[in-house]
């Protein structure tokens, strides 16, 4: 597990332009809706105070049940609300889109992302380097995220970077984020898989690009090499790891694990019909 | 002999489960006992358990639904407990337990409790308030009910004898594949569902075919009460999506147990398509809860307000819309899938414009009241408390279709505090008002009034405290299901949230105080007239209880709110309507086909769940040979004789014309 003593930042303390875009949606979302949320939520406990059955200053109407100028504004209302919000939705949706590339002058990162039972690979193809349950990001550089599943269903969130999406086996989802400053995030899976689900969440070290450089050169070409038979003995033990880092990848690792579908990862093939892993 | 069952699946190493299912099966074995020894129990075969009597029926579902909320209700606390502790450390549930709680809380709340809450609710109005004397159906109505009964007998099983799913209430696969979910826990949840959901859709035919076809003569579609357009509405919905669930849940067993790859990682499955079908049946039937739960709001303030329903064909377009719309939204469970933004904004959108019927079905309620001379009754407080409440959670719903706002709020505590917003206000405090509304007439004598708002009371507030909490929670970063954390800012508002709980359960508490009390006091609290609330619709017409053919002479609908406008034409008239000529009333016999059959399907679920093949036969071909018999029977029903039918609408009348003070017109 991730020590995290303290921190309970979350979706309204964004870190970088994917969360402070989606912190204004909900913002914006939520003011347009109290605008009509709070009259309606008075006028109900108005109007059933007033009508009272002790309260002989209300007058009573019994049969009044009508009224077709009431009747176009009952429907204006909602409707009016929901084509404003129709608006925002359908614009923020298209600008926010996870597989949209951010905005920037610097040259984005590209990070492979594999959920296993219960830990989190991250591979640095360009760089050549992986590691288990902590991610380091040089602040200010736009992340390109390729996502995956080397077993059940995950959903990979750093809930102050902004986005999650599935992290699903023989699916290769692709995310953008990037963290503004240096900081260290929460990251977790956020969608159930199992029994240690709950100790599955990572670091995610935001560092200056300086100090990244600095990082990768002491990481890189030192410790263990996450080859095929490594990453399936990360695969096939299930539990949490601790951090680890590995000075080599394999190359076409992350697009084998796709292709393979996560099969065989778990299970050896015992009828020759099953899928014979990742070669 | 026993397939996979042995000695050693009885999980005896757990204190909890063991201790939990000995209470309960003491409990049952003593109420057992003495019915037994007081000998109740011919009474109970006859009057009961082989009645194909609606209302019998209909509260019969309210019973199953009431015992499974307290054991729904135990695995809330649990969670609120395990996440109240568990900060840096494992909490007191291993997560296997936690695993199955959590999974076990959902099943059993939407589909034993939510369900049988509505469905039993239905059964006992819809065929009063259309004014006839039962459902389309009533001997597979029995079968519907003591399916349902099988499935959740079949989850009760599973805390002895194996284990619960694993998997969360939607059993996602690959997790719920054999691969990943090798023991009988998955396999429990869709014999259950399944055995249950036979019943669902007959049940759900028997509605629809009973509304469409039966009603009283002159009760045309736009004099229906509101109850019975939701009704329709929902069991549309009933019909329309059931099978979707029964296709899915049956490509997942074919994975399991015959080795089928739909939704297994290898060999071309597709985990997403089961996503995408459990939805398609999954977001319709969140309305086919909520919808019933409107009906009854709408009676209720409509009654306790003195007034008629505002804008009566207004709601039915809504909930018509809302029966419609409930098909074209359902991908918004998963925006984070990846869909593209095209996709993700049409169904954001989608789902917004379900806020347009819902919210004028709000305004109607609001307006109803307006002008109107409230009672305040437990009912009334829980339709406030319920529009009130539900609006919030309509506005955190909308928020959730939006998708970057679902991007970061997805599957988070935020989305949990969301749907509880609306089921516990929408269908739970729905069910009690109507439950409440609706008691008097099953049993003759009204609910003590005093438990019933102080449950309101600690339900409201507890609802509060408990789930406020968690929209924070939400906001905070914290995601659903975790058996335990190591971020000390959640850790307060989870011990706030399990106070929540806590008040729920006092809610829970004095709701038994009430039904004790009132049924002690009962003849204090005696509905002579049959009308104790100064009713608008047909219900209300009949005796508490009515008998059991309802109705002696079918009665003449001559506008909406058909008995206000007898009550009124007799307060004109200053006289009960003619006596009209009684004629003989033919009645379904009792038929024990349900309870019979469902013995067997149990059987056959359990059998399937262990693998004991031959028991698989013998149960289905009992059930089979059950309904054969059924099938030939020769009479089918019973007469009650023309005199017996005038003496009890003569002792009905002469309360009518005691509650409205008018002379009795037969007398004249």
């Amino acid at each position: 597990m991730v020590a995290l003593s303290g921190c309970s930042r979350g979706v309204l303390d964004p870190a970088g332009p994917v969360a402070a875009g989606e912190r204004t949606v909900l913002f914006n979302a939520l003011a347009i809706m109290l605008c009509i949320v709070v009259p309606t939520i008075l006028l109900a406990l108005a109007v059933g105070w007033w009508f009272r059955a002790g309260n002989d200053k209300a007058e009573y109407r019994p049969d009044w049940s009508y009224s077709g100028r009431l009747e176009l504004l009952v429907w204006s209302i909602p409707a009016l609300v929901v084509i404003f919000l129709a608006g925002l939705t359908w614009i923020s949706t298209h600008e926010l889109a996870p597989e949209k590339p951010l905005a920037s002058s610097v040259r984005p990162l590209q990070v492979q992302v594999v959920s296993l039972d219960w830990k989190w690979v991250f591979i640095y193809p360009e760089l050549g380097i992986a590691t288990v349950n902590r991610l380091v990001i040089p602040a200010g550089t736009p992340i390109s995220f390729r996502i995956t599943s080397g077993t059940v269903m995950n959903s990979f969130f750093i809930s102050q970077l902004g986005s999650q999406i599935y992290a699903m086996s023989g699916m290769d989802a692709k995310l953008h984020l990037q963290a503004d400053k240096p900081g260290r995030f929460h990251g977790l899976s956020a969608h159930y898989s199992g029994e240690g689900f709950a100790d599955m969440d990572f670091a995610v070290d935001a560092v200056a690009p300086a100090r990244f450089a600095g990082w990768v050169a002491q990481t890189r070409g030192r410790g263990q090499v996450l080859d095929t038979p490594r990453f399936l003995t990360l695969a096939r033990h299930p539990g949490s790891e601790k951090q680890m880092a590995f000075g080599a990848v394999a190359p076409g690792l992350y697009d084998r694990i796709v292709a393979n579908a996560g099969a065989s990862v778990r299970e050896e093939a015992t009828d020759g019909r099953e899928n014979s892993g990742v070669r | 002999m026993f397939g996979k069952l042995g000695l050693d699946s009885i999980p005896l190493d757990e204190p909890i489960p063991i201790a939990a299912s000995a209470i309960v099966a003491l409990a049952i074995l003593s109420l057992l006992g003495w019915v037994w020894k007081r000998g109740y129990f011919p009474y109970l075969w006859r009057e009961w358990i082989t009645s194909v009597d609606h209302k019998r029926i209909g509260v019969m579902y309210c019973v199953l639904a009431a015992v499974m909320l307290l054991r729904g209700f135990s695995d809330a606390l649990l969670m609120r407990s395990q996440q109240a502790i568990a900060y840096g450390n494992p909490g007191y549930l291993p997560p296997d337990h936690y695993d199955q709680v959590f999974t076990a809380h959902g099943v059993i709340m939407i589909f034993f409790v939510a369900m049988p809450f509505m469905i039993g609710l239905m059964n006992f109005a819809v065929p009063l308030q259309l004014g006839i004397r039962d459902v389309a159906f009533p001997t597979l109505n029995s079968v519907s009910f003591w399916l349902t009964a099988s499935g959740a007998l079949l989850v009760n099983v599973s805390l002895v004898i194996g284990e619960f799913a694993k998997t969360g209430w939607v059993v996602y696969p690959p997790l719920s594949e054999l691969r990943f979910s090798p023991g009988v826990g998955v396999d429990y949840y869709l014999w259950a569902l399944q055995i249950s959901g036979v019943g669902t859709l007959l049940s759900g035919v028997n509605l629809v075919t009973t509304i469409l076809k039966m009603r009283a003569p002159g009760m045309g579609y736009t004099r229906m009460p509101m109850f019975c357009w939701t009704s329709l509405a929902t069991n549309l919905l009933i019909v329309a999506a059931f099978p979707i669930l029964t296709a899915t849940l049956a490509m997942l067993t074919l994975d399991r147990y015959l080795g089928f790859h739909f939704f297994t990682n290898e060999l071309g499955g597709n985990q997403m398509m089961f996503v995408n079908l459990i939805w398609a049946w999954g977001h319709p039937e969140v309305y086919i809860l909520i919808l019933p739960a409107f009906g009854i709001f709408s009676e209720v303030v409509s009654t306790f307000s003195g007034k008629p329903l505002f804008g009566y064909r207004s709601m039915i377009v809504a909930t018509m819309a809302i029966c419609l719309l409930a098909f074209m939204v359902w991908l918004h469970h998963f925006f984070t899938m990846g869909a593209g933004a095209d996709v993700n904004g049409f169904f954001g959108i989608a789902t917004m414009i379900i806020a347009v019927p819902t919210g004028v079905k709000v305004f109607n309620w609001i307006f109803t009241m307006f002008g109107g001379r409230i009672r305040y009754t437990s009912m009334m407080l829980w339709s406030v408390g319920f529009i009130v409440t539900f609006v919030i959670g309509g506005m955190t719903g909308v928020l959730l279709a939006v998708p970057p706002a679902d991007f970061v709020l997805h599957n988070s505590l935020f989305l949990v505090a969301h749907f509880h917003n609306i089921v516990i206000p929408g269908v739970l405090f729905g069910a009690f008002a109507g439950l409440t509304y609706w008691w008097p007439k099953a049993f003759g004598f009204t609910l003590d009034e005093k438990w019933g708002k102080r449950s309101f009371w600690f339900w409201l507030t507890g609802f509060y405290v408990a789930f406020m909490p968690l929209y924070v929670l939400g906001l905070m970063g914290m995601t659903r299901r975790l058996g335990h954390y190591n971020v000390a800012g959640w850790q307060p508002w989870l011990i706030a949230a399990g106070v929540g709980a806590l008040l729920i359960a006092c809610g829970i508490a004095c709701q038994i105080v009430m039904f004790v009390v009132s049924i002690r006091n009962r003849a204090a609290l005696v509905d002579e007239s049959g009308d104790p609330w100064d009713g608008r619709t047909l219900e209300w017409a009949t005796t508490s209880p009515p008998p059991i053919f309802n109705f002696a002479a079918l009665p003449d609908v001559r506008g909406e709110e058909a008995y206000w406008g007898l009550k009124s034409a007799a307060r004109e008239e200053q006289r009960l309507s003619d006596l009209p000529d009684y004629v003989a009333i033919e009645m379904p016999k009792n038929s024990p086909t349900g309870v019979v059959s469902a013995f067997f399907a149990t059987a056959m679920g359990f059998a399937l769940i262990w693998h004991i093949w031959w028991l698989v036969i013998l149960g289905f071909v009992g059930a089979w040979a059950t309904f054969v018999v059924f099938a030939w029977r020769d009479e089918t029903e019973y007469e009650i004789a023309a005199d017996e039918v005038e003496r009890r609408d003569r002792l009905r009348r002469e309360g009518k014309a005691a509650l409205l003070g008018v002379p009795d017109g037969a007398t004249t």
